[in-house]
């Protein structure tokens, strides 16, 4: 009975409105035009708030600025990005990034596939142990750093103990350029794996079970099955981890900060620790900036090679959209 | 009682009343240290007001941004007699040091009016003063109707407000003439040795003279103590790697970061002296100094002082005098030794930090702000940190002669007044001041952090870094 009597009333109420309608069918008109716009409206000043820093960052990376030399601001196109080429100090940048970039993304995949892959089947203690694997992810990365310098501390550091019960007595780890990059990588390895390995774990538990049955009563070996079957399922889940994890590995900060500020000597000086220090500490916009904006266009690229190899995967997959 | 126990201490404010009568009397009142105390601070700082109308700018609201500090917690503890006197109101952000700079950098940089006053050193108003962020303060000590006439900007240490005044000219002598006073000193640190007593006694050793005695010493501790390491020096990546023991010990065998020739600079690292300097103190970290020493801060160096962890520190001398308190292991076993490098040279030339305080040119109420600039830096204040709290080293002449805090300082310190008295006529910046300060001395810091690691010999690597500092310069238009 109250249903009824809503609706009627609210028929009695929309009937005004349609005959307001009826009255000013330009209005309407205007309106129903005007909607999509009005529903981009939100997006539309989301993307100009994103673009005007961007806009701005590309704009002084064409000036000669420094806070502290005000005399000296000028346009200057190109120079910034110009005088990368005979620096030697970028190039060494740009090496340092990817290969750590490269290393841990790697390491992470290895580590977080493998264990993904033990803890494939829904029982009680792979759920259980899939969640207790997500604690160092929740711990933040600058945190985990200071964690991993007490651990590494050749005084008292537990890691130090014990690689010095196998032998290597002086083992300084980030304090030596020949293990610094190797001691970084491992806090990488170890806040960021589960991410990697919740994901393909999540890809793993999806796939369909028909090949792996079908598989299995042809009798055909495991290897085979994962290097056939399994990977190729689990690749658009590989490459989404991957991307996910480049993107962020090639940006790295926290972490190589905390722990060495990009030392010893230049043995980790990355893009954003050495644009950090161009800004905050050398007060250099100009060159603060063009260093940032060749990793924006260093992680543009990447992205794109990793998104348009995805779609092909997707379309050998399910055909072409 | 109240009203005795203030009048007691207005008459010892007026020099009425010895010390020795202030305390007999307090105690027959049977007030405790911490009430009498109170009262001094409050006739003090009534006795300041006397002269100068304080309530000028009353009902203003500052706010500071400050570092977290023994200094900034010594003017908070205080801070009500300044609000009482002015009737300002004072409120304050406070950032540990790893942030603070990159706040102050954030908030001058965008144009802020948030603070109106700062903690700063004086390596920093190289940036801020000629991007025109802070005042020069000559004008408003210099104007009677904005100062105190008991300011007394005499008192304060003449190589500290030297090291805090500038002309902006690259190169430009500090303290000169047409230099601008771009902070006012507030408390200081200068380098020299604090060593573990029990661990020199233990080792038969006595605190090095020179730095070849040093890197001696510091093996031979490193060796007899079988543990601890020898000597704690920074060794980050960062310029605050050079500033403290290392430019102290440079700077005492005559050596500079750069020429000056017509105004134009010019890169000094590779000289044949300094080559030496270098390969002695990379030989020191190399055969003494802690297994990660490309990681350590102050704070590292100062911890592992008061853990017991090294036998010897080569750094501010405050770093030395915290490790001696506290909860720290080492409590009460650190002792202090002035130092000069150079086996020829007379006295020490320690490199000194200060902090300091700056007013932002930025700030809608620069007067009311200068007003408590002068409240933080005045004796009464100074005299109030160094007696009653950590306010170590205070900046000002007078409050080094006070009796109180001498006392004070040798009861629990033993060693260093000595090192201060002995090492203070020759504190001061002996870096040359310059915009590209930061850059150049963290490029230096990471050229020690190679030769350290042995990837680039002492002399090919001074070569190398003053080739490059040489091309900064010349790029920046600030070399020949």
């Amino acid at each position: 009975m109250a249903l009824t009597d809503s609706v009627r009333s609210g028929m009695t109420t929309a009937t005004p409105h349609a005959q307001t309608a009826t009255r000013r069918p330009g209005r309407h008109r205007l309106t129903r035009r005007a909607l999509p716009y009005l529903l981009s409206l939100p997006a539309l000043l989301v993307c100009i708030g994103i673009l005007i820093p961007f806009f701005t960052a590309v704009y002084y990376s064409m000036m000669r600025f420094r806070l502290n030399l005000p005399m000296m601001k000028g346009f200057i196109w190109f120079d910034n990005y110009i005088s990368f080429l005979s620096d030697a100090a970028f190039w060494n940048t740009m090496s340092i990034s990817l290969l750590y970039a490269f290393v841990t993304v790697t390491g992470e995949l290895i580590l977080g596939l493998g264990i993904a892959l033990l803890l494939v089947r829904p029982t009680r203690i792979n759920n259980a142990v899939s969640i207790m694997l997500l604690l160092p992810l929740m711990t933040a990365p600058a945190l985990a750093a200071l964690m991993w310098k007490l651990m590494t501390n050749p005084n008292f550091g537990i890691l130090s103990y014990l690689v010095g019960l196998l032998g290597f007595t002086d083992f300084r780890w980030a304090s030596d350029p020949s293990t610094a990059l190797l001691t970084v990588v491992l806090v990488d390895v170890w806040v960021y794996t589960p991410f990697i390995m919740i994901l393909l774990l999540a890809g793993l538990r999806s796939l369909p079970k028909q090949p792996f049955e079908a598989a299995a009563l042809d009798g055909v070996p495991r290897s085979f099955v994962f290097f056939r079957i399994t990977l190729p399922m689990l690749m658009p889940y590989i490459i989404t981890a991957s991307l996910f994890r480049l993107l962020d590995s090639i940006q790295q900060f926290d972490i190589v900060y905390s722990m060495t500020q990009g030392g010893p000597g230049d043995t980790l000086m990355v893009f954003q620790v050495q644009s950090y220090l161009e800004f905050f500490q050398y007060t250099n916009v100009g060159r603060s900036a063009a260093l940032l904006i060749v990793l924006w266009a260093i992680t543009y690229a990447l992205s794109n090679l990793f998104i348009k190899h995805w779609l092909k995967l997707r379309e050998r997959a399910h055909g072409p959209a | 009682m109240y009203e005795k126990g203030r009048d007691l201490a207005a008459a010892f404010v007026r020099k009425q009343v010895s010390r020795r009568e202030l305390i007999q009397r307090a105690s027959q009142l049977g007030l405790g240290v911490a009430a009498t105390s109170f009262f001094v601070n409050q006739a003090m700082t009534q006795a300041m007001a006397a002269d100068f109308d304080w309530q000028k700018f009353k009902g203003t609201n500052l706010k500071l941004l400050l570092n977290k500090h023994p200094y900034a917690d010594a003017m908070i503890a205080d801070l009500d007699n300044f609000k009482s006197m002015t009737g300002m109101n004072v409120t304050y952000d406070i950032f540990p040091e790893d942030v603070y700079f990159d706040k102050v950098t954030a908030a001058l940089s965008s144009g802020s009016s948030e603070y109106d006053a700062f903690m700063t050193g004086a390596y920093m108003t190289w940036t801020y003063g000629p991007a025109g962020w802070i005042e020069d303060l000559n004008e408003y000590i210099q104007d009677a109707g904005r100062t105190n006439p008991n300011y007394n900007w005499d008192d304060v240490l003449p190589g500290l407000r030297a090291s805090t005044a500038w002309n902006g000219v690259p190169g430009g002598e500090l303290g000169s003439a047409d230099a601008k006073q771009w902070c006012i000193p507030w408390g200081y640190e200068l380098n020299n040795i604090s060593y573990n007593q029990k661990m020199f006694e233990k080792a038969g050793v006595k605190p090095p003279k020179n730095l070849p005695e040093m890197v001696e010493t510091s093996a031979k501790l490193t060796k007899d103590l079988g543990g601890p390491y020898g000597i704690g020096v920074r060794g980050s990546r960062s310029w605050a790697s050079i500033h403290p023991g290392f430019l102290s010990g440079y700077s005492n065998y005559g050596q500079r970061d750069f020429t000056v020739t017509d105004g134009k600079l010019k890169a000094a690292m590779n000289t044949k002296e300094s080559k030496a300097y270098h390969e002695l103190w990379v030989k020191m970290i190399q055969d003494s100094g802690p297994k990660n020493w490309s990681t350590y801060t102050w704070y590292q160096v100062g911890t592992d002082l008061g853990a017991g962890a090294s036998a010897m520190i080569f750094d501010a001398d405050i770093l030395g005098y915290f490790m001696n308190g506290g909860d720290n292991k080492e409590k009460g076993n650190i002792g202090y030794a002035p130092f000069a490098a150079n086996p020829s040279a007379s006295a020490p030339t320690p490199n000194v930090w200060i902090w300091s305080l700056a007013l932002s040119s930025y700030s809608n109420q620069k007067d009311a702000a200068w007003y408590f600039m002068q409240w933080a830096s005045s004796v009464e204040h100074d005299l109030f940190g160094a007696r009653k709290m950590d306010f170590v080293n205070p900046v000002r002449a007078s409050v080094w002669k006070d009796e109180e805090f001498r006392g004070r300082i040798d009861k629990s310190y033993p060693g260093y007044l000595e090192q201060h008295d002995t090492s203070a006529p020759g504190a001061k910046i002996y870096f040359t001041a310059q915009p590209l300060f930061f850059d150049l001395t963290t490029q230096w810091a990471e050229t020690l952090q190679k030769m350290v690691a042995k990837e680039v010999p002492v002399d090919e690597g001074l070569d190398q870094l003053a080739a490059s500092v040489d091309k900064q310069l010349k790029d920046a238009g600030l070399g020949g």
